[in-house]
């Protein structure tokens, strides 16, 4: 493996921001996240729960309602009071829609996919129609007193539960009226609290209605007679989301100790058709409030404050025991918010609304392997760049020379330039950016810094030169008629000769920028790429996919690499393939070139080509080799995958000479420390 | 019937009640537990004990109600016997022999089975019934680990594999994870498909959907912070009531974690729940020995309290003077007063008055000495608590019976009365008495004499106790003190040597050694004996001294546990310990030859014995056991799981009921020795007539209804005309009998009958199950029948 000097950097203080919203959609098994800054996340379950989109948050975009509607149409709500449709192609918003009813807190699209209702401060219910275009207000319905927090539609499609502040509406869909009006207890544990919230409803096909309130009740009404069945009190503190099965058989609510309990249908006897709901599973895989949460046939799915998505598969779904049956926690992004110049050795990090400029600290003590060295020098925080508007930044570059740093937002696209004078740093903002460059999803450096590569939301690349101060357009490439992808991913060879960018769904194109044109596709997989890197010399290409599988593609062959086809027919070790996160940084040894560097959030790994790949029985998490083990035995159980699983959570990983790496990590209880604390409860013995 | 003079060993009482769960009657009037060898049937209402099914030969190991029948019960033993008894009359109507071990008994509602559980080495299930046989594997030994459904027998079966089945999967491969989510009970809800399990980590798990592999469900409820003991569906299943070494009853109201009620102070952990069928009562069974009956909303209505068995009798076997109760170690820091006639206790006396906080590995102070003085009108206790080696606390607690309250009130608190451990203490209970004296004896060395005297101030009058003298002998640990009967004389034993001191000027008057070990038991001769002192030595010596002659009288070899003089007697008794067990040996002391040898008397260790004096002196002429004529004699043996007190004597407990319900003449044939006349001798007057007196002094929930009691009431008082009624009750009796065998015929038609009981006898119990519709008929029938002969 070799010794490397390992810088380990713990001052990349990034918190994600907490879940609002989660929406799953069943045909495509995809599942929508958004954050409480407006992010909107798309992540592929079949994929293995990779998060193959996002849509870059807005301050004053807070959302408060996500749905998907007929034909993977995605809606979102918020506090602005506009209704938005994402452009899922184009990665970027459609169209904003007002409702005029103030801020709205909750949509529900109908059973069949064609009306969209939304609930808003005012009390309004305002159903819209779902055009192929755009959506199109159809009417109010009765206007309550306060606001409405919560809408469910009958699966029929006649009704429509509406959760408000100390009761639940049942509106009539036909002629907007309301039907019943079911009164919530305010009593909280004996004691009288000022306003009973229904944070949630559902509307059952039988008629039953479920509701989730903020004094920890989950209720079931009959909404023929408008009257209480049954209630169960869960918990102490507000329960703060439901979301049932499209069977019906069980449902999952979230509260805000953290807990998110299962109800089953259960049948009374055996051979009776009686059957009543059962709470029966606990699960305590969040700390703070679980704001959102969904069910796909397979899982429970939780999102809250926390900023954890928890994916809880039901083991008596899964049909097979395999990766899908583990648990899964998502905290970070995957994507890059790091990049590194190697030449001045400065760390660039990304977050909402800032970049960070950091100076990695040095040392002169040497030590055995192991040991931890004493700084002679601190990490130096350079410089802080805020963003100007109130967008979030999509993505952001620094030049391996450290002389340019370029970020992104949706509307805007920012080119900078650093000067060093000694310790001292100016910054130069590059003005007069051309009108096509105006919001990048992947911008990128080639190795000398001459030429910045940046891929638009129309899936267009562009190639533009890069002098003292100014900078040239040398290129667009148009995407492939008849596609609208956009590209996310890029990586340019060390020589600058290729440039490689990958969508989120189909092939990798590999340019040449010599002659500014297509140079081949490498053939598309069922698996979104996850990241990309063209090693030198040998320009091969290598890919690595959710699904685990790494790739190795020669350009100048135009074909898959020998020994990517050797490891494609033995197989990875399934070890290997039950990973959770995907790798999402990939780099070359610049002297040995038979040395692949990747990393995702737990692992950091070389694949060594040279050695003999691992079989199924051989231990694929070696440690450390031990130094007083004979070179025979070394050699017999050394295979080509050395792994290292000391960093993690592991953000950012990449060589910076020969003998140095850097990691970045993000120790997960730094972030809990900087969330609010979350609900006290009293524990049994403390 | 047994033979008429043998003195028998007899387990009478102290049995633990909450070997396994009580059960109730079908209409809540009547719970039935198990005790020893015998079903207890007690009232719910009055916590008294209306019968004693006795018949079993070994322990019994469960009950039911006959679901065919409710007035009828099923008991099961360790003797291989499954016994059907009527337990409105207390008669046993038929005995199975099954001739294994059985530890546990269930009846099914729906199929006519009786399920019983064996476990011989191969712990295998076996239901015994007429064709159905089923033999399961693996079962656990408790029956807490088996609960039956709702369900046909199919579905039980089902069940059955099943939770087995699951039991083991669930924990074996959760004990990996986590060590401590073993099952310790199981319940099924009586109408769902729900399974409540109880785990060692104070879980309950609701199971649900358990017929499917996978699909398989559970709801968690937690509150116990200790393993899960037991727990019960009521009976309609809306709620489920857990309990544990928390001594909280904790009832889950619609199965629901946050929706959930308690009793909390139950006093010791509760072992078993059980629900009547009318729902209208719960009980529980603590380790205290105790039965409390629960009402449907929470509320404790009764306590049914048995001998309280402390793994540690420090205190030893004493007899109140005043209520004639067993008196010894009860719950942590109490003295129980027990009531042998009764079988229960009567009170428990708080001496350390200090919460008991139930944790493991805390030194806790513990009663190690008590003592009666002066007929009962003081009592002293010692307390210890010793948590290093050279750090112990000591306190004496001197109790004055109070007559207004009728209790002992604490008069006197001596912190520290000795340097180290008390290792005797004693009274001096000679008539004249001027005023009250007591002895401590101590491992320091020292005995001291306390005395009652003034303690009046210008407050109030009082009395108080005082250390009037400390004596000791050559620095020697005293380990016994004594006074002689009149109270003349003082005998302490200071390791080999005794010393007699007298008693007026606490003059050293005389030793006497042996050098053969240790003294272990020192007491003084009584009566015509009082000349005597007779000591046992821990090397397995017994000597009688002459106190005239200051010489030895004789001495034995007998390795004597256990010494106590007879109060009313000359008598002593000593047990010996041997490897193949104890001894009783009954002596006077002015003679070496044993008045009585009883070999045997039990297998294990006896700790402690104590004679009981006889409320009615019984006559019995042969020598031999002349000496039970005044007192019984009751020991403990060191037995972990059971205590029993035994007494040797037969003498079953014979309420008026027994008596009226025609038992009388079965009763007198068991009674030993002596025959009928000379016990009708002793009977006072108004027992000339049993059915007045035993009317009078019956209490009314116990007694049969009015119609039935009057026949015989008014044949009682018709002595003239005995012979006329005498030949007509007989032919009723006949034609009863007729009736009531056909229909149990219809009602079970088991062929085994094995019971030894003669015919007559069951059939003048089955007239008294009569409804009284059944016996309304009968008496418009005796009327035709009457008509018609004066027809004739």
């Amino acid at each position: 493996m070799g010794e490397f000097k390992v810088h380990r950097v713990r001052f990349f203080n990034y918190v994600p921001s907490g879940i609002r919203c989660v929406a799953y959609n069943n045909q495509s098994n995809r599942l929508a996240v958004s954050r409480t800054d407006g992010t909107v996340e798309i992540y592929n379950l079949s994929a293995n729960y990779f998060q193959e989109k996002f849509f870059p948050g807005h301050e004053s975009r807070a959302t408060e309602a996500l749905c998907w509607a007929k034909g993977q149409r995605l809606f979102s709500a918020g506090l602005n009071g506009e209704i938005i449709e994402y452009d899922l192609q184009a990665l970027n918003i459609k169209y904003a829609v007002d409702a005029f009813g103030g801020p709205i807190w909750s949509m529900a699209v109908s059973p069949h996919g064609s009306q969209l209702l939304v609930g808003c401060e005012d009390g309004s219910v305002k159903l819209f129609q779902i055009t192929p275009e755009k959506i199109q207000f159809e009417r109010n319905f009765d206007r309550q007193k306060s606001r409405i927090l919560s809408l469910s539609w009958h699966p029929s499609g006649t009704h429509v539960a509406a959760g408000s502040i100390d009761y639940i509406s049942v509106f009539d869909v036909k002629s907007g009226s309301a039907v019943h009006k079911m009164l919530v207890d305010r009593q909280y544990m004996g004691v009288s609290k000022r306003k009973c919230i229904i944070w949630g409803v559902a509307f059952l096909s039988d008629g039953t209605v479920i509701s989730v309130d903020s004094a920890g009740k989950v209720q079931f009404w009959d909404s023929a007679t408008g009257t209480l069945v049954k209630n169960h009190l869960i918990a102490n503190a507000d329960v703060q989301s439901i979301a049932v099965s499209d069977q019906e058989d069980s449902f999952v609510v979230g509260t805000a100790e953290g807990t998110v309990f299962h109800f089953q249908l259960v049948s009374v006897t055996s051979n009776s058709s009686e059957k009543q709901w059962v709470r029966t599973k606990p699960f305590q895989h969040h700390t703070h409030d679980v704001r959102a949460v969904a069910h796909s046939p397979t899982a429970l799915i939780s999102g809250g404050t926390d900023t954890h998505l928890v994916i809880r598969p039901l083991m008596e779904k899964v049909e097979v025991k395999n990766y899908d049956a583990a648990l899964r926690k998502i905290t970070f992004p995957h994507r890059r918010l790091i990049s590194c110049s190697k030449k001045r050795q400065l760390l660039l990090f990304q977050f909402a609304h800032h970049l960070e400029v950091w100076r990695l600290g040095s040392t002169v003590a040497t030590g055995k392997n192991g040991d931890t060295l004493p700084l002679s020098k601190n990490a130096d925080h350079l410089l802080h760049l805020k963003t100007k508007g109130p967008e979030n930044i999509i993505c952001s570059c620094i030049s391996p020379c450290g002389s340019w740093i370029a970020y992104s937002t949706t509307s805007r696209f920012f080119l900078y330039r650093l000067n060093y004078e000694r310790d001292n740093i100016s910054l130069q903002r590059v003005s007069k950016m051309p009108a096509f460059l105006r919001s990048a999803l992947q911008i990128l450096f080639s190795e000398d810094s001459t030429k910045l590569f940046v891929a638009s939301n129309q899936g267009s690349l562009h190639v533009i030169r890069l002098m003292e101060g100014s900078f040239k357009h040398l290129h667009t490439f148009q995407p492939q008629s008849g596609t609208v992808e956009s590209m996310c991913l890029l990586a340019v060879s060390p020589d600058g000769n290729w440039l490689a960018a990958s969508g989120t769904s189909a092939g990798v194109h590999v340019y040449n920028i010599k002659h500014l044109k297509l140079h081949c596709t490498v053939p598309s997989y069922n698996f979104p790429v996850t990241a990309l890197a063209i090693a030198p010399n040998t320009n091969n290409l290598v890919i690595a996919h959710s699904d685990q599988q790494v790739f190795e593609y020669s350009i100048p062959d135009k074909q898959y690499t020998e020994w990517s086809r050797t490891i494609q027919k033995q197989g990875f070790h399934y070890l290997w393939l039950q990973r959770d996160t995907p790798i999402t940084h990939i780099s070359f040894h610049p002297k040995r070139p038979m040395h692949i560097l990747l990393h995702d959030a737990y692992m950091f790994c070389i694949i060594d080509k040279s050695l003999p790949l691992p079989n199924d029985k051989t231990l694929l998490y070696n440690p450390l080799p031990p130094t007083n083990e004979s070179d025979v035995i070394r050699r017999r159980t050394a295979h080509a995958f050395k792994i290292s699983k000391i960093y993690k959570p592991l953000l950012f990983m990449d060589l910076l000479d020969e003998r140095t790496l850097v990691a970045v990590e993000r120790p997960l209880d730094d972030i809990i420390a900087q969330l609010p604390p979350p609900i006290k409860k009293k524990k049994f013995g403390t | 019937m047994v033979e008429e003079d043998s003195v028998r060993v007899v387990r009478c009482g102290g049995s633990e009640l909450n070997f396994r769960r009580a059960v109730f009657s079908a209409d809540s009037k009547y719970i039935f537990c198990v005790s020893g060898d015998f079903v207890k049937v007690h009232s719910t209402a009055t916590e008294e004990c209306v019968h004693i099914l006795q018949g079993h030969r070994n322990l019994v190991t469960g009950i039911q109600l006959n679901p065919n029948n409710h007035l009828q019960l099923y008991s099961c033993s360790f003797d291989g016997t499954i016994k059907l008894w009527d337990y409105i009359d207390g008669i046993l109507i038929k005995t199975f022999i099954v001739g294994h071990k059985l530890h546990a008994l269930f009846t099914l509602a729906y199929v006519f089975q009786l399920v019983s559980v064996k476990l011989p080495k191969s712990s295998s299930q076996e239901i015994e019934a007429k064709e159905l046989s089923f033999v399961l594997d693996y079962i656990n030994q408790s029956p807490k680990c088996i609960a039956f459904g709702n369900e046909v027998k199919f579905a039980l079966v089902f069940y059955f594999v099943y939770k087995i089945s699951l039991q083991f999967t669930l924990s074996s491969s959760k004990n990996k994870k986590h060590a401590k989510n073993n099952f310790t009970c199981v319940a099924c809800h009586p109408k769902e498909d729900c399974i409540a399990t109880g785990h060692k980590d104070g879980k309950i798990r609701l199971w649900r959907n358990f017929d499917d592999d996978k699909k398989y469900t559970y709801t968690c409820l937690h509150w116990h912070h200790d393993l899960v003991m037991d727990l019960a569906f009521s009976v309609t299943g809306t709620s489920l009531l857990s309990g544990g070494r928390e001594s909280v009853l904790v009832e889950w109201r619609d199965a629901t974690e946050k929706n959930k009620e308690f009793l909390p102070r139950l006093g010791a952990t509760i072992e078993h729940i059980s629900v009547s069928p009318a729902g209208d009562l719960f009980c529980t069974s603590h380790s205290d020995n105790k039965i409390i009956i629960i009402h449907r909303n929470l509320e404790a209505s009764a306590v049914i309290q048995g001998l309280v068995k402390d793994s540690n009798i420090f205190t030893g076997l004493m007899i109140d003077p005043r209520t004639k109760a067993l008196v010894l170690n009860g719950k942590p820091g109490h003295l129980q007063f027990y009531s042998l006639q009764h079988d229960k206790q009567l009170y428990n006396l708080d001496i350390i008055q200090q919460e008991y906080i139930n944790d493991y590995g805390l030194i806790q102070i513990e009663l190690t000495k008590a003592a009666f003085g002066c007929y009962g009108n003081w009592l002293a206790t010692v307390e210890q608590r010793q948590e290093k080696e050279t750090e112990l606390e000591l306190q004496m607690k001197l109790w004055m019976y109070n007559k207004k309250t009728q209790g002992f009130v604490l008069n006197t608190k001596v912190n520290m009365p000795h340097e180290d451990h008390i290792t005797a203490l004693c009274f001096c209970n000679a008539e004249k008495l001027e005023n009250p004296t007591l002895v401590t004896a101590s491992k320091d060395g020292h005995f001291k004499v306390w005395i009652l005297t003034d303690d009046s101030d210008i407050y109030k009058k009082a009395v108080g106790w005082t250390c009037d003298f400390v004596g000791s002998y050559h620095k020697y640990q005293a380990t016994n003190c004594c006074f002689s009967e009149d109270g003349s004389l003082l005998a302490v034993g200071f390791e080999e040597i005794v010393t007699i001191w007298d008693s007026e000027t606490w003059e050293l008057k005389c030793t006497f050694c042996q050098r053969a070990g240790n003294i272990r038991h020192l007491c003084f001769g009584r009566l015509t004996c009082s000349k005597y002192l007779l000591g046992a030595t821990e090397n397995g010596i017994l000597c009688c001294w002459n106190l005239l002659s200051c010489a030895l009288e004789w001495s034995a070899k007998l390795n004597v546990r256990v010494m106590e003089p007879d109060p009313h007697s000359e008598n002593i008794a000593a047990i010996s310990q041997s490897s193949v067990g104890s001894d009783l040996f009954v002596f006077k002391p002015s003679e070496p030859r044993p008045l009585y040898i009883q070999k045997n008397i039990s297998r294990e260790e006896v700790q402690w014995g104590v004679f009981v004096p006889r409320d009615v002196p019984e006559s019995f002429t042969s020598e031999a056991y002349q000496w039970l004529n005044r007192s019984q004699f009751y020991f403990l043996t060191k037995s972990q799981v059971t205590i029993p007190l035994q007494k040797a004597e037969e003498s079953l407990p014979t309420t008026p009921f027994y008596f009226i319900l025609g038992k009388h003449r079965e009763q007198q044939d068991e009674k030993i020795n002596e025959a009928l006349e000379s016990e009708l001798v002793q009977l006072p007057l108004t027992e000339n007539i049993p059915a007045i007196s035993e009317l009078l002094h019956t209490p009314a929930h116990v007694l049969p209804s009015a119609a039935f009691l009057c026949s015989k009431f008014v044949n009682s008082l018709l002595l003239s005309k005995e012979t006329k009624s005498c030949e007509e009750i007989p032919e009723d009796v006949d034609m009863e009998e007729e009736k009531e065998s056909d229909d149990s015929d219809v009602e079970n038609d088991f062929t085994e009958k094995t019971q030894d009981t003669n015919d007559t006898d069951l059939g003048e119990d089955i007239i008294h199950q009569l409804s009284k519709s059944e016996e309304k008929e009968l008496r418009k029938f005796r009327k035709v029948d009457y008509s018609w002969i004066t027809v004739l």
